[in-house]
């Protein structure tokens, strides 16, 4: 079996949500119909979004359901931009943080060039920290021109976790909504959706034990947004389109489930993450964590994440060697054409581009165990060494 | 042995990376990012590097249950193949950037790096055979079965000690038999059209091409008498042999066609001639590649200048040029039309490859 150490990209269903969905999924109903099949299905949505809301400290009324992280992320930035716009056409501008998932990225980045959007790209720390008085600064500047903030919950690629609560706080001294992409955060470390402040908060399923294909956003109600599908009219008007009955309970389930064991399993996971890290450090090969790390710390950094920065080495080798080796695990960013592209996260945290070619991240979740770790431990010498000798022979000029 | 095959999303590489499984290699599929833009789709049948031929190649190595990389070699391919293509063009030679990619990009940048990572060879979809000697277990290199498809001229720059880390699993078989077994395996590019032309330059306009990459630099066409007879956008666009594309206002006097006979990129002057005066019997050749041992002395065996070009019977001199390296003359037993300056001369001892030079410089007599 080979040991699966990329719980950020995706993470077995739970068995429980995974027999939840099979019961559910032969049964016949449209939510959105009269008669006693779809009262069936209405009733299993709306308990599901009950479920999910009080999760995380949300209304139930504030949630809408979509396909995943990434629609949520389009429909929060596109759909304040618009409405806002439509309301106010001098309010053009948006403050995105520099290290956000490319749901965010590419979405802000297409607004910029198709809809002549300007972007304000908020800087952050070495350690990937956004600061509230970067942001601060940022919205003094010109708050008339702002449409939307968005900084992310944590980040994905190396688990730094933002002051959310803080920065809400700034962007309302301006009377600005607030959006967080909070996918790896939900489940993962206390969210609660009210206390942060937050008008929009993006979360997908499949990060949390639920199933791939569901999401949601949530929003507050005094939150107008302008919708990217139109149809039936469902969720509000913001998001039409037959409901995923099957999909929903599972997200719902998931979510519950993962919010319930959460400082159980973080203290569990947070254990196997520090010897991870530690075990790599110990190895003597001048490899550097990537982000903020203090032993024991479940709140500044996810408690899965493991990044490591590791020099002379192309991170594509490394998977190469590591998955020959039946270790599953990621450079964090994302591909180009099946390249793997410097991350633009490290690039933002100041590593040179060399250096963040050499990124290799372990992400655990709630199959992972302290025989996986070693495992990993145990190969990554031998891994680290063969792609050194690679990189020398791809980048000479022999 | 573990094996690295290179899968351009073509139908010759997914048959080949299918033989070396079934030969009970451990097989690595490997996609090699060439272009500067790899996220660009096909626009058409051409090139070799794009997203959808990287698909393609990715879905060949899913069938077949291997693991499958992209591995990012466009630095090395731009400066080694396409810059070293346009600095050979602004010299007015005519390179072949195919056998510069073998030598350099294939068997070198790929396979050095599949060396690091613990691989043992290279195979990839080319139609050469590679026969080992009883006696000394050194590796020949052969032509194809299929004439029509042989590429073992474009392989012809490779040494011993590539070719005893390369396969070419499809030397044996004809385009025909490739197709109709990627039919049968199942592969979905099992119908897909043969790559044509210079893979970087997409739309197959090598001139158009050049004159983005150089500027345009217009001069005068002579007639072996020194007369101006045309005019051009830059010599170095022109190539010895050709024929089509010089616009030439009037036809000569004794009405046969004319061809070009001298690109001077000094003078920025092309000089055409009728096909009589373009005949070459003496080639000059430089960087000389041996597959195997060097021949010891002057040696008879066939030439061949171009990738499809007919082979042709003459003596190979190998000699040492000035500097000390190793140079190479070859005199044709007839006179031969169209050889340019850059071209690769291939010899051939029968079936077998000899080994290779760049051509310098040629002679009439």
């Amino acid at each position: 079996m080979p040991v699966y150490l990329d719980h950020a990209a995706t993470t077995p269903v739970f068995p429980h949500v995974a027999a939840a969905m099979a019961e559910q999924a032969t049964r016949v109903g449209n939510a959105s119909s009269l008669h006693t099949a779809g009262r069936a299905a209405r009733r299993i949505v709306e308990e599901s979004r009950e479920r999910l809301a009080a999760a995380i400290g949300a209304r139930p009324s504030e949630v809408v359901f979509t396909s995943g992280g990434t629609e949520s992320d389009n429909l929060a930035i596109s759909g304040v931009l618009r409405a806002r716009r439509d309301a106010d056409p001098r309010r053009t501008r948006l403050l995105v943080s520099a290290i956000e998932h490319h749901a965010v990225l590419d979405c802000v980045e297409a607004l910029e060039a198709r809809e002549g959007v300007q972007v304000t790209w908020l800087p952050c720390d070495a350690e990937g920290v956004v600061h509230p008085e970067v942001l601060a600064r940022e919205l003094a500047a010109d708050p008339e021109s702002v449409a939307l903030v968005s900084v992310m919950w944590a980040n994905n690629e190396v688990g730094t976790v933002q002051d959310v609560a803080a920065l809400a706080a700034m962007a309302h001294e301006h009377g600005i909504p607030m959006h967080t992409d909070a996918v790896q955060a939900v489940g993962h470390l206390p969210v609660d959706v009210a206390a942060s402040g937050v008008d929009l908060l993006t979360l997908g399923g499949h990060k949390v034990g639920g199933p791939v294909g569901t999401g949601a956003l949530v929003v507050k109600r005094d939150v107008a947004v302008v919708p990217l599908v139109y149809g039936g009219g469902q969720e509000r008007q913001i998001r039409s389109g037959t409901l995923d009955t099957v999909g929903i309970l599972g997200l719902s389930l998931a979510v519950e489930y993962a919010v319930a064991q959460r400082e159980r399993e973080t203290a569990r996971l947070v254990g196997l993450r520090d010897a991870l890290l530690k075990g790599a450090l110990d190895l003597d090969l001048g490899i550097r964590v990537g982000g903020r790390w203090t032993t024991g710390d479940a709140l500044g950094r996810l408690a899965g994440n493991a990044h490591l920065i590791v020099p002379g080495c192309e991170g594509d080798s490394l998977l190469y060697l590591l998955d020959a080796a039946g270790i599953e695990c990621s450079t964090g960013s994302a591909c180009q054409a099946g390249v793997p592209q410097p991350s633009h996260v490290l690039l933002a945290m100041g590593l040179t581009e060399r250096e963040a070619r050499g990124a290799l991240r372990a992400t655990l979740g709630h199959t992972s165990t302290a025989a996986d770790v070693e495992a990993f431990l145990a190969a990554l010498p031998a891994a680290v060494d063969r792609a050194r000798r690679a990189a020398g022979a791809t980048l000479g000029s022999g | 042995m573990r094996v690295v095959a290179a899968m351009s999303g073509g139908v010759d590489s997914a048959v080949s990376a299918a033989r070396m499984v079934e030969a009970g290699h451990e097989v690595v599929g490997v996609h090699l990012a060439l272009s500067q833009q790899a996220s660009v789709l096909r626009e058409s049948a051409r090139g070799c590097c794009t997203l959808e031929d990287s698909a393609d190649a990715r879905r060949v190595a899913d069938r077949l249950g291997i693991p499958f990389y992209v591995w990012d070699l466009a630095e090395r391919f731009r400066v080694e193949v396409v810059e070293d293509f346009v600095a050979e063009y602004a010299q007015g030679r005519t390179p072949n950037p195919c056998l510069r990619c073998n030598e350099r990009i294939k068997f070198h940048a790929l396979l050095d790096k599949a060396l690091a990572l613990g691989f043992d060879a290279v195979a990839t979809g080319h139609y050469a055979r590679i026969v080992t000697r009883g006696d000394t277990g050194a590796r020949e290199l052969h032509r194809a079965v299929d004439a029509a498809k042989d590429q073992s001229y474009v392989l012809g720059v490779l040494d011993q000690d590539q070719l005893v880390r390369a396969f070419f699993p499809l030397g044996d078989s004809t385009k025909t038999q490739v197709r109709a077994e990627a039919a049968e395996r199942g592969f979905a590019v099992a119908k897909k059209p043969d790559s044509h032309d210079i893979c970087f330059i997409a739309d197959g306009d090598t001139r158009g091409w050049l004159t983005r990459r150089l500027g345009a630099q217009p001069g005068v066409i002579l007639d072996e008498e020194g007369d101006v007879v045309g005019e051009h956008g830059g010599a170095y666009a022109f190539t010895v042999g050709q024929r089509k594309g010089l616009h030439l206002p009037r036809p000569a006097a004794d009405g046969r066609p004319r061809y070009v006979r001298e690109v001077d990129v000094e003078r920025n002057v092309v000089v055409v001639a009728p096909a009589d005066l373009l005949g070459v019997r003496r080639i000059d050749g430089e960087h000389v590649r041996w597959c195997g041992e060097a021949p010891s002395g002057p040696t008879r065996l066939g030439a061949q200048v171009r990738a499809h070009g007919a082979e042709l019977p003459g003596t190979a001199y190998p000699r040492l040029s000035a500097d000390g390296r190793c140079a190479l003359e070859v005199v044709l037993d007839e006179p031969l039309r169209g050889v340019a300056p850059g071209q690769s001369v291939v010899l051939y001892d029968g079936t077998r490859v000899v080994g290779s030079a760049t051509i310098r410089a040629t002679h009439p007599d």
